[in-house]
């Protein structure tokens, strides 16, 4: 195995592209390293993308702020800025793991590694976030949602990488809020999780929503219905109580060592149903 | 030994709580664990292990990973010889010989100059396996039909003997009196069954040692171990060595709990490293440790119980079917015995099925059978209390084993402490504490043998007066510094005076294992009769310096005084004093004691949990948890507590999330701790001890073992809150929130 | 298989090593360095065993590189004390029975160092939701946090 650490992005996408056999980026490693030592992935060349400048930054820019691909969630959480814009990506991105894993862990890489239970990602769905993808080829952008294909498959071609996530700007009156099930405190992968992102109008009545559920298919769930229950309502119980229904209905989940089928889809809306109540306090809060 | 002051004991230093002596090493990262040794020219062993659950091993063809570059030696079953008798299951687990019996059975070995070429060389080894049908399940495996692990098994305590090989190896029975007679006389009978997975001891430290062995046939062996003279002899017998040939040092160990009272690599490592001569270290991974070291059973119980309204009990019986992994010897026969040993019946019975099924060969997990057994039991209790429209606790008080009762399994209690820890528990201001929406109590008992064992004490007496002394029990909880404070306590001198080591099997006689929470009280007994045995010798050489008659001389804070005004008048002479001159009065002064120790007191704990669910995912959490237990005597009350609050989150881990979990294919889903799910700090309040003291009339200090009953109560304490809470009887565990959501929601549709 | 040559800082002093690119940083400090403080209780980021921090940050050392410590700096349970004077950490752990086998120990005090770092006055729920990384098989956790509450108050008084 070869170990390159490139200081550019440029670099790093010149690495990937012309490797042979197989390359993989390096970004915290709490997923590629597991994975290393257990001998399931033998990779020929590891790119280390932590000295890049531009990949370790949290920038605001006009339409809103930029994540880069090394960004620990410990270093999201510590950003006043985005704490407060979007608390529900913060929250989701800090309950990756323990203490030990937030300090290297990066949302990007949760994103990348494509397991349909990665926490940060349904919050970064709900929040209409968007990866730059850099190749040989140029840039593109494309929504988070797009990005994973099938568990532990992404969408990126050879060459590709991240290098940051785009959270757009926020309007007033927005609130976001992640949850998830496990059936310890921590530590557990996620069992369920729920997505919420809303705002409100002047008036009180719910503009816009996006709900994104994870760990209940093969990819994180953007669940139209779910949203379209708080669209023109005042987010009240009934209003919620037709969310969870469609949270629950549109799972597609699996019985595997974390839990049931049943389990999942019942506990989809309850989850669902409480992260919008999060959102809406959060909205309500705001200006 | 008998205690020393049946009408009140009051002592110096016995009690306190001064610092651990290897405190120092183990907060720097000096103290070295198993892994953590290294010598030169060292190799790195792998195991090749089954990937099947059962399956023939037709042949090994180990010819291109031994043509590889680096690798020093291959071994496998031609390497080892067949042994029959006491240790041919043993044998039979470290090395696969015709078949592999479980997922993760080792089939051959690597020793190589690194990693990556064991690694490597592991992958060249072609394994010819015939795949088989397996079984799993305990249930499953008693069913005629089922795949026969053993073509040589025919269970034991059945008449006649079945003819045909089965699964089952072994029924027990024990109890006395006439269960039908009993049922008849109550007014309430509760049956239900019961199940619990498979868990594991879950020491953080996997099993590791490393093995150097030269060409004259000379052993030494470093490794983490609860009891190093149990491996030497084990070891020796598996490489056919002579035992005096073979050195085992105990180094400092990162967990047992039981699962390390036995071999898994050991033998393949000095096997390896005889063969390569060369050492040779093996550390087992993570995954290694939950596939293939021993967990414990998992197991149906179906129990019985009926009661008068009055709260008197009177039949309990119990049916339990353990799986001890791919051999016989599950801790099904303890779990018989013990299941009803809290309560004085007048007829009980307890029916246990020792049952073989394709999973690793389990291992003790404190209190072996146990917990298993009191989770039927102690909710049955509750049921049946919440039938009659009794306190739980007046219901245990009704029918509490003590002095004089004719115990479940057999014997006759002497002076115990069960009836303590309830009154105890009764006016603990947790029973009283007011409980909020969606939360629930609950109380449970249990009780633990405890034993003596073989035990040897070695204790030297050095030039300044101070004191070394040797014991050959690996401490697994704080032991050092109880052996200090005892030995101390009897020569009067202060505890820093004392420095206790594990000594190596070369240094020391025969000790039986780590185990049984043994240790403080046989290996204590030991060094105070070692430390009398000084005393008196050391009275000796005082007499001689004065000339006087030993007889004359006493022992009193340290010093040899002269017994009365006639014997003379001397100053006193301290240890220092005697050891400074006693080349010239005899030489070198030391205490012995080597003793089958005896007078072993039982344990009692009550628990108290308190647990909150979410009733909208049963998602459950402990927010309240008390242990009551009956130390005798609490030699260093810190380790006490702690033993205490161990075994009880322990037994909070396995109520709630802890479980083995095997697919369809007879492969383990969960070999991590991210799957295999203990309790995190975050998920656990502050765990609350009471220390009862009722002496053991066996001990001079009266103390019993404590380190294991503090596992039995929880599964039921835990159980029986859940079950308030979710107002519905919880008869599986782990009671994982899928389960309780399941359960809440059928008794809802009810 | 490539080696690479690294140069950090280890506990304040400079080093270098070789290692093979798949080499942990755990694999580094105990096999290659000789400091087997740290521990490897699971490989896989789940114990907290093998804690360290890295530029000033708790990780897992089984999930970072040997190569990845180039220019950095690491700490380890050999570097919390000063020479024979123990940090309060250590200190408090001995006389609390924070520890019984005290494999976990080591990632503990790594780990609680970190925390007091950040946060002198930790409560209870914040000790236990920072540590929920480390395991402990022996204690239930008590006496630790115990011992972490206990260590704090000292260190804020002798500020």
């Amino acid at each position: 195995m070869r170990y390159e650490a490139p200081k550019t992005t440029k670099e790093a996408v010149a690495l990937l592209a012309k490797a042979k056999g197989l390359a993989h980026v390096l970004a915290g490693g709490t997923d590629l390293l597991v994975r290393l030592r257990s001998g399931q992935v033998e990779p020929d060349l590891v790119v280390d993308i932590k000295r890049i400048p531009a990949m370790g930054k949290i920038s605001a820019v006009a339409n809103g702020i930029r994540i880069g691909g090394a960004v620990p969630s410990a270093v999201l959480g510590e950003h006043a800025g985005v704490r407060k814009a979007w608390p529900g990506v913060v929250e989701a991105a800090k309950l990756i793991g323990s203490t030990q894993i937030q300090g290297r862990a990066t949302v990007v890489g949760n994103l990348c590694n494509a397991s349909p239970a990665a926490d940060s990602v349904p919050a970064m769905v709900a929040a209409g976030a968007t990866a730059i993808v850099v190749g040989p080829k140029g840039r593109r952008e494309i929504p988070v949602e797009d990005v994973a294909v099938a568990p532990g498959k992404t969408s990126l071609r050879k060459g590709e990488i991240v290098e940051s996530i785009h959270l757009p700007k926020r309007p007033p009156r927005s609130g976001d809020a992640y949850l998830r099930f496990i059936p310890r405190t921590e530590m557990d992968i996620a069992v369920v999780g729920a997505g919420v992102s809303l705002t409100l109008g002047p008036d009180g009545v719910c503009r816009q929503a996006r709900v994104a559920l994870g760990a209940v298919a093969a990819r994180v769930l953007l669940v139209e219905e779910a949203a379209a229950a708080l669209v023109g309502t005042k987010v009240d119980d009934k209003a919620l109580d037709k969310l969870a229904a469609a949270a629950s209905a549109a799972c597609r989940p699996i019985d595997d060592k974390r839990g049931t089928k049943e389990f999942r889809i019942k506990v989809a809306g309850v989850l669902a149903r409480r992260a919008a109540k999060t959102a809406l306090q959060r909205a309500r809060r705001g200006k | 030994m008998p205690l020393d002051n049946p009408k009140g004991q009051s002592f110096r230093l016995v009690g306190s709580r001064p610092d651990r002596p290897d405190g120092i090493d183990k907060v720097t990262g000096r103290a070295k664990f198993g892994a953590d040794m290294s010598a030169p020219g060292m190799l790195v062993g792998k195991l090749l292990r089954s990937p099947h659950a059962h399956a023939r091993i037709r042949r090994i063809d180990i010819k291109k990973a031994l043509a590889l570059p680096g690798v020093k030696a291959i071994v496998t079953r031609d390497d080892f010889k067949e042994i029959e008798g006491d240790l041919r299951d043993v044998s039979r687990n470290v090395m696969a010989r015709d078949k592999a019996l479980y997922d993760g059975h080792a089939v051959a070995a690597v020793a190589a100059i690194d990693t990556a070429t064991a690694r490597k060389a592991l992958k060249l080894i072609k394994v010819d396996y015939e795949i088989l049908p397996h079984v799993t399940d305990v249930e499953e495996a008693m069913k005629p039909g089922a795949p026969v692990l053993h073509s040589d098994l025919f269970t034991q305590g059945v008449e006649p003997t079945p003819k045909k090989p089965s699964n089952i190896a072994k029924r027990h029975e024990f109890g006395h009196g006439d269960v039908a007679k009993g049922f008849a006389q109550a007014d309430v009978v509760v049956e239900r069954k019961f199940k619990n997975e498979a868990t594991h001891q879950g020491y953080i430290e996997p099993h590791a040692c490393l093995a150097s062995v030269g060409n004259d046939g000379q052993g030494e062996l470093w490794v983490c171990t609860q009891g190093h003279y149990a491996v030497r002899n084990v070891c020796a017998s598996l490489l056919g060595m002579d035992v005096s040939k073979l050195r085992v040092t105990a180094s400092e160990i990162g967990g047992g709990f039981g699962g390390k009272t036995t071999v898994f690599i050991e033998p393949v490592a000095l096997a390896l490293s005889r063969k390569a001569g060369k050492p040779v270290k093996i550390v087992m991974s993570r995954e290694e440790v939950f596939r293939a070291s021993g967990p414990t059973s998992s197991a149906t119980v179906w129990v019985k119980i009926g009661i008068k309204k009055d709260g008197r009990i009177t039949a309990g019986d119990a049916v339990l079917k353990y799986q001890g992994g791919a051999f016989p010897g599950s801790p099904v026969d303890m779990g018989a015995m013990s299941a009803f040993a809290c309560y004085d019946l007048e007829n009980v019975r307890a029916v246990g099925w020792d049952v073989v099924v394709n999973r690793p060969k389990q291992a003790a997990y404190r209190a072996p059978g146990a917990p298993i057994s009191a989770f039927g039991v102690e909710s049955v209790i509750d049921e049946l209390a919440q039938k009659i429209g009794m306190d739980p606790i007046e219901v245990r008080l009704k029918n509490a084993a003590h002095e004089g009762t004719e115990s479940s399994y057999g014997p006759t209690y002497g002076v115990i402490g069960l009836r303590a820890t309830i009154e105890a528990a009764k006016v603990h201001p947790h029973y009283k504490a007011p409980l909020g929406p969606n939360q629930g109590r609950g109380i449970a008992s249990g009780f633990w043998f405890n034993f003596g064992g073989q035990t040897c004490v070695s204790l030297n007496i050095n030039i300044d007066g101070t004191v070394a002394l040797a014991v050959g029990t690996p401490d697994i909880g704080g032991s050092r510094a109880s052996m200090c404070l005892m030995a101390a306590e009897e020569l009067g001198i202060g505890y820093d005076q004392v420095r206790t080591i594990i000594a190596d099997t070369s240094s020391l006689g025969y000790n039986d294992i780590s185990e049984g929470s043994r240790v403080t009280f046989s290996t204590g007994m030991a060094t105070i009769q070692a430390a009398r045995d000084a005393v008196k010798k050391l009275c000796g050489r005082a007499a001689q310096m004065w000339g006087i008659s030993p007889e004359a001389v006493l022992w009193e804070n340290g010093h040899a005084k002269p017994a009365g005004a006639n014997a003379g008048d001397f100053p006193p002479l301290s240890l220092a004093d005697i050891a400074k001159v006693a080349a010239n009065t005899g030489g070198p002064i030391a205490g012995h004691c080597e003793v089958n120790a005896e007078g072993a007191g039982v344990s009692f704990s009550t628990h108290l949990c308190d647990v909150e669910i979410d009733p909208e995912t049963g998602f459950t959490r402990v927010i309240r948890y008390t242990v009551i237990q009956d130390a005798g005597k609490a030699i260093h009350p810190s380790y006490v507590e702690g033993q205490y609050q161990g075994g009880a989150v322990q037994g909070i881990g396995w109520a709630l999330n802890e479980e083995y979990i095997y697919g369809a294919d007879g492969k383990l889903q969960n070999a991590g701790f991210l799957d295999y799910r203990i309790p995190v700090a975050s998920d656990l309040p502050m765990i609350d001890t009471v220390i009862v003291e009722v002496p053991n009339p066996g001990h001079p200090y009266g103390l019993r073992g404590v380190g294991e009953t503090s596992i039995v109560p929880p599964l039921a304490a835990v159980a029986n809150a859940v079950s308030a809470a979710a107002k519905v009887r919880m008869t599986e565990i782990p009671m994982s929130p899928p389960k309780i959501l399941k359960a809440m929601g059928e008794a809802q549709r009810r | 298989m490539s080696k690479v040559r690294v140069s950090t800082t280890i506990n304040g002093d400079p080093v270098e090593y070789l290692c093979a690119a798949e080499e942990t940083l755990l694999d580094v400090l105990r096999d290659r360095l000789g400091l087997t403080g740290s521990k490897e209780g699971c490989g896989t980021g789940d114990c907290g065993a093998c804690s360290v921090t890295l530029d000033g940050r708790l990780v897992c050392s089984c999930l970072v590189l040997g190569a990845e410590a180039e220019g950095r700096e690491v700490r380890t349970v050999e570097g919390i004390a000063k020479g024979d004077q123990l940090h309060p950490l250590q200190r408090k752990f001995i006389e609390h029975a924070a520890l019984q086998c005290g494999i976990c120990t080591p990632g503990f005090l790594v780990a609680s160092k970190a925390l007091l770092e950040r946060n002198p006055n930790p409560t209870e729920h914040e000790i236990r939701f920072w540590l929920a990384g480390n395991l402990c098989r022996c204690t239930g956790y008590d006496k630790i946090v115990r011992a972490v509450v206990s260590a704090a108050a000292e260190m804020r008084e002798s500020r």
